[in-house]
């Protein structure tokens, strides 16, 4: 039998049998009808608030047994009745006793039990029902695999109180993917719940409103209807709002503000929409006061934190509002020196908190900072910020590491914060410890955090090259994930810029040539983007153009005209042709491209073509390779004559982008034009040129 | 108009009226604890409490700066009309940037050219963000503010703190351990610097109200939660002694018996006590108070003649009584249903029907010139006050100075007794000051002119079914007016005994006044034989009877419900804020 326990425990458990309880069971098989229903009304009267009791029921087979009354068709209603309400007993006791319940196969007979007409008999089969499926150890699906099961609970919704309380109650907590909420959606849970929100039961009201909160998480169908919804002639918001009044339970507000933030966040309501700005935003920032219960301070930043998000005009909004930014500077002093010497058990509670508290102070944090510099300062002036951040970083929890390196990440836009606390914390070497062993989407995070450590202005860049980045940021670069691919090769782009030529000369030893090249047939255009940006970073300054095509030239020619052939985006072959005009601007590297009248044809072709920004780069790539001063420019004026170069550029010169017209005239008119003049528009277009490989992570 | 002088009240301006309702409405609504007769809320800038480089306008409500505005010692403020009453529990008010430069703006006692600076004053400052508390340097606090921004200031004083509010949003705390009487001010520094209040005329762009719910809810939690202390198993035992003394102290004899017995507890009084004060206090409240004095003395002899006072009271509600046609000394005369004249509220038989009685007395009155000109039954009324009564009785002459002689005759009768007789003596004849006077005279000349007195009682009788003096019956009209007069022999006996009492005097003429109009029902003094009236003497002789039984004499529960209301009360006038949203009747349903 399914029920039966381990075996072990099984004995120690019936040591403790005592005749009383197999009595009970005893009774359940009494062949008086009568008799049996006394005996389950008498173990019901047994088992309330007794663990021990229902523990010993459970093992002495009382299960199958009440079950099978409960199914038996003969049985009277008002026993079948007292069987579920017996099992709902049994449901309360420990997670133990839910496993071997659902393990005896409860909940299709319960369900089965939902089709009978007595009012009664559904309401105790509901009861059972809630209890088993709010608990953790039951596994959610089980509600979804009869697929008359939902239909039917919808038209229990209207039968009393009590149902609508379980069923909603059981909703809540058993829709946990998009797919459940599109199938509670699909079968009207809208349209049926959204009365009850005015039921004159607050746990029904309750219920409803948690059911509402969990179907609008991030389902942009649900979200959309429900702005829609009236309730006795009040629209749904206007309702969440009234529940968000200051003197409504605390956790009527919070789920309340749990709805709006959800449906703002699916765009179904704006972000600068009064109920958002007035209400929404102000009750979550008072669940974060300390006032409130941990648990609510905890689910009340994370929601602030998901609400805010996306719209810097809430972030400012929010980080003027009640003092947030020092409130939440409280969640970092749990367990409090206090509570240890005054209180065992809330030390207990505290300690329980103590991480969830810290992660979602810095979840909050990173959200309130990821767009205004003002804010960022303000974070980073808290008491011990960078302190608490550093030490998160080595958190054991997970959670907290995470959300530690998101802060620390989005402290990171800011250039000045880079230039000063963060070296002063010398935040890079937690940083690069979390890198060395740590779950993918920690790494993620860290591995951003560090593309902005290594902007060529920031001082931490220097001491991350000597601890040994690049073996790191390389094998980041062979990742499955495309997030952290994107991630090596970007900070290694930023690396590269500006850099000396033994680091240049260590990154392309270290990713190796052919990593570079894969990289550059990589299915993801950031991936490319980032490695095209690496390349024409490698090759900047006249000395390590040379050197680097000395030894790369012929495979580096290869991708770009790969690149050039392929289907790509305007951005991607503007800086491959970038690349392309870097080359033109070396030594010897200048005939790799000349002797190529493959390359030739296609610069040509870029200059005629209809997007200002190839036409640009291409100007660019020939102005570079007919440059006067150096030697041997008028055989590769000439040579470019005779492919036709010189009309285009006539042509060019007549077109309307100036800054185009400037361009061919120094192509054309070179030596009319002063030297200098030339020199400083050449040097200016390359220092844009690359500039925009070295970016903020944002 | 940026001048002092137009800040004067528009008061012909309709659009302004209907903001002044609205104001009163909102300030009514958000501070219903405020005795406004007290301490009277902040409605505008007060045009004597401020510098002379602040203008005032708008109602003053617009504050204007036309200082130099060079250093701080050109800044300048305003303050409001009146201080923050502590009753409000939570005050708020909101001042909009009409134009930029407004440097602060704070809540402060004294009248300090910067908020915030000077002792006991705190501000926050828009071009820093900072808050100022009594000083000249600031903290840093919140967001600065500019042209277009509504910035709010919000005094809790339940826990003596301020916070500030910027376009709706709350700041968070500013100070704590604020003293009492503060004032909403301004404070402005430089030129074309203009801002406009609002204490209540617009509503407020934060939600106050919301705010203040909160705290309601708070402080009613407290009040539940209010841990009871060592006598906690008392407590139930408490609660049924307060239920079961109530029933007891009014009478409910059954009820009293069946909670005594439903909770297990004793009744101190016995249940014929119980029962006797019961039937006079049914007596006094169906109007039949000669029955119950006389019950009264049977009962508890000596009661009464040891409170000549109360004795006094119920004689004068006799009276009243009498005049209603419910006292039985007058209603044994009565022949037309004696019934309903026994009836407690909302009995038909006492339903005023004035439009019934006036056209009548139209009729019986007819060459008295104030009556033909009278179109609405209002204005019939006042007609009537004028010449009250005695015009009509007056069977010759039916003009004003009919009642002059009745007066005269009055003053020669009964000088010695009547301290106003003798004012009005002195007076000109011509015009009659006071009705009672009159009345009063009446009576004394009722003898001579009795004939005349029934004649207006008949007609009275005639024209009005449903109610007439005395029941209508003329041997009961006569024994009122003895009665009246013993009871004017009897004030006349306490006066001589203990001295002169006004509110005897007081309730004497009240009485009599009622004989001074053809319809007492529907007199300026008329109120008096309402039936509800009966309930105050009612319950002053309940007490007085418990009182001699050494019973308490008012019962605890109401005793609680008093002291209560007075702690309330109390408390408002030692600025505790929580008192607002601590008031009793939102315990009462």
């Amino acid at each position: 039998m399914a029920c039966l326990l381990e075996a072990p425990l099984r004995i120690s458990v019936l040591s403790e049998v005592t005749a009383t309880s197999r009595h009970y069971v005893d009774r359940l098989f009494d062949p008086d009808p009568q008799k049996v229903l006394q005996g389950v009304i008498d173990m019901k009267n047994a088992v309330i608030g007794n663990n021990k009791q229902k523990a010993n029921l459970i093992v002495l087979g009382a299960v199958p047994r009440l079950l099978y009354l409960l199914q038996q068709g003969s049985s009277s209603s008002e026993l079948r009745a007292e069987c579920a309400v017996v099992l709902g007993s049994l449901a309360m006791g420990t997670e133990n006793n839910i496993k071997s319940l659902v393990d005896c196969h409860i909940i299709p007979a319960l369900l089965q039990g939902l089709l009978c007409p007595d009012l009664i008999f559904i309401e105790a089969c509901l009861r059972c029902l809630r209890t088993v499926f709010i608990s953790p150890v039951t596994p959610v699906q089980l509600l979804y695999t009869d697929p008359t099961v939902i239909p039917h609970l919808m038209s229990l919704l209207s039968r009393s109180q009590r149902t609508q309380e379980y069923i909603t109650q059981i909703f809540s907590h058993c829709c946990k993917t998009p797919e459940h909420q599109t199938v509670l959606f699909n079968h009207g849970a809208i349209q049926n719940i959204a009365p009850l929100l005015i039921s004159p039961s607050y746990k029904v009201r309750m219920q409803a409103l948690k059911c509402f909160s969990v179907l609008a998480y991030e389902n942009t169908q649900v979200s959309m209807t429900l702005v829609n919804v009236l309730v006795d002639e009040e629209l749904l918001s206007q309702v969440f709002v009234r529940m968000m009044q200051r003197d409504q339970p605390i956790d009527m507000q919070l789920t309340a503000a749990k709805c709006l933030t959800y449906m703002c966040r699916a765009g179904a309501i704006r972000t600068d929409d009064s109920c958002i700005v007035l209400k929404t935003l102000p009750c979550l920032v008072r669940m974060c006061s300390k006032e409130r219960l941990l648990e609510e301070r905890v689910e009340g930043a994370e929601t602030l934190a998901y609400l805010m998000e996306p719209d810097v005009e809430l972030q400012r909004i929010a980080s003027v509002t009640d003092h947030l930014v020092a409130m939440l500077a409280d969640y970092f002093k749990y367990p409090s020196s206090v509570s240890a010497i005054t209180d065992i058990k809330r030390l207990d509670h505290d300690l329980k908190h103590a991480h969830e508290l810290r992660q979602a102070a810095f979840k909050l944090y990173a959200s309130l900072g990821s767009n205004d510099e003002d804010i960022r300062k303000k974070i980073t002036e808290t008491e011990n910020m960078m302190d608490r951040i550093v030490s998160g970083l080595s958190e054991s929890s997970v959670k907290v590491r995470l959300a530690a390196v998101r802060c620390l990440h989005s402290l990171s836009r800011s250039v000045q914060q880079l230039r000063t606390s963060f070296h002063d914390h010398a935040v890079w070497k937690p940083l690069m410890k979390l890198l060395q062993n740590a779950p993918d989407e920690v790494l993620v995070m860290a591995s951003s955090t560090l593309c902005n450590l290594l902007l060529e202005f920031s001082p931490s860049k220097e001491p991350i090259l000597e601890s040994g980045v690049i073996e790191l940021l390389c094998s980041l670069t062979q990742s499955d994930s495309p997030a952290l691919r994107v991630n090596g090769i970007w900070a290694l782009m930023n690396m590269a810029f500006q850099a000396d030529q033994k680091v240049k000369g260590e990154i392309v030893r270290a990713l190796g040539t052919e990593q570079l090249f894969r990289l550059l047939s990589d299915p993801d255009s950031n991936v490319l983007m980032k490695t095209l940006g690496l390349l024409r970073n490698l090759l900047s300054t006249r000395p390590h153009i040379d050197q680097v095509m000395s030894s790369h030239g012929k495979q580096i020619m290869q991708a770009v005209t790969l690149i050039l052939e392929g289907e790509h985006s305007i951005e991607v072959k503007e800086q491959t042709l970038c690349i392309l005009a870097n080359i033109a601007d070396g030594n010897t590297a200048k005939e790799l491209i000349m002797t190529n009248d493959d390359i030739l044809q296609k610069i040509k072709y870029y200059m005629a073509h209809s997007n200002v920004k190839l036409q640009l780069a291409a100007t660019f790539c020939i102005s570079n390779l007919i440059w006067n001063e150096e030697d041997g420019s008028q055989e590769r004026q000439d040579k470019l004559r005779e492919l036709g170069f010189v009309d285009i550029l006539h042509k060019l010169t007549q077109a309307s982008d100036p800054n185009l017209c400037d361009r061919s005239d120094t192509a054309t008119h070179t030596s009319d034009l002063s030297p200098a003049f030339l020199q400083i528009l050449s040097s200016i277009d390359r220092q844009t040129g690359t500039n925009t490989c070295t970016l903020i992570v944002l | 108009m940026a001048e002092l002088g137009a800040g004067s009240l528009l008061l012909g301006d309709p659009a302004f009226n209907y903001q002044e309702a609205e104001l009163n409405e909102r300030l009514k609504r958000l501070y219903p604890a405020v005795n406004e007769d007290e301490t009277p809320l902040p409605r505008s800038w007060s045009p004597k409490d401020k510098y002379s480089y602040i203008g005032l306008s708008q109602n003053n409500l617009r504050v204007h700066y036309k200082g130099h505005g060079k250093n701080h010692k050109d800044a300048a403020s305003v303050r409001a009309t009146h201080p923050i009453p502590a009753a409000c529990g939570i005050y708020y008010f909101e001042v909009k940037i009409v134009s930029k430069g407004l440097d602060f703006l704070s809540s402060l006692l004294p009248l300090s050219p910067i908020p915030g600076w000077d002792k006991h004053s705190y501000g926050y400052h828009g071009d820093d963000g900072h808050s100022f508390c009594s000083s000249g340097t600031g903290q840093p606090y919140g967001p600065t503010f500019t042209t277009g921004d509504v910035i709010g200031c919000c005094v809790n004083l339940i826990n003596n703190t301020c916070f500030y509010t910027k376009n709706g949003i709350s700041l968070g705390v500013a100070f704590t351990d604020l003293p009492p009487n503060l004032y909403p001010t301004v404070g402005l520094q430089t030129p074309g610097e203009i801002v406009d209040a609002n204490f209540g005329q617009q509503p407020f762009v934060f939600d106050i109200e919301d705010y203040m719910s909160e705290w309601r809810a708070k402080i009613h939690g407290m009040i539940a939660r209010f841990p009871i202390g060592e006598r906690l198993g008392e407590w139930q035992a408490v609660l049924q002694n307060m239920v079961s003394t109530y029933l007891v102290h009014h009478g409910y004899c059954a009820t009293a018996t069946a909670f005594a017995r439903a909770t297990e507890t004793l009744i101190q009084e016995d249940q014929t006590s119980i029962k006797n004060r019961q039937r006079i206090q049914k007596l006094v409240l169906a109007g039949r108070v000669g029955e119950a004095i006389e019950a009264t003395q049977q009962l508890y002899p000596g009661l009464l003649e040891h409170n000549p006072n109360l004795l006094f009271m119920l004689k004068c509600r006799q009276f009243v009584e009498m005049v209603n046609g419910t006292d039985s000394e007058v209603r044994c005369f009565s022949v037309r249903s004696p019934k309903s004249q026994d009836s407690y509220p909302g009995s038909p038989s006492l339903s005023p029907r004035h439009g019934a009685t006036n056209p009548n007395l139209h009729s019986a009155g007819a060459d008295s010139p104030t009556c033909s000109n009278g179109v609405t039954p209002p204005n019939k009324n006042k007609s009537h006050n004028k010449y009250p009564g005695v015009s009509s009785a007056s069977s010759s002459s039916s003009s004003s100075p009919s009642s002059v002689n009745y007066s005269e005759s009055n003053s020669t009768d009964s000088t010695k007794s009547q301290p106003h007789s003798g004012t009005s003596n002195q007076e000109e004849t011509r015009c009659v000051q006071t009705i009672l006077t009159t009345v009063s005279a009446l009576l004394c000349e009722v003898s001579k002119k009795c004939q005349t007195l029934v004649a207006v009682c008949v007609l009275v009788e005639d024209s009005c079914a449903s109610r007439q003096l005395c029941g209508g019956n003329q041997a009961a009209t006569e024994r009122m007016i003895q009665f009246g007069r013993e009871l004017q022999g009897l004030n006349e006996q306490l006066c001589r005994e203990y001295g002169k009492n006004v509110t005897h005097k007081k309730m004497l003429q009240d009485a009599f006044s009622l004989l001074a109009y053809s319809d007492p029902w529907n007199c300026p003094v008329g109120q008096q034989l309402d039936p509800m009236q009966r309930e105050n003497i009612c319950s002053a002789l309940n007490s007085a009877i418990l009182e001699s039984q050494n019973l308490p004499k008012q019962p605890p529960l109401m005793l609680a419900l008093g002291q209560a209301t007075e702690c309330v009360q109390l408390m408002a006038r030692v600025r505790s804020g929580s008192c607002s949203f601590a008031r009793v009747d939102n315990f009462l349903h």
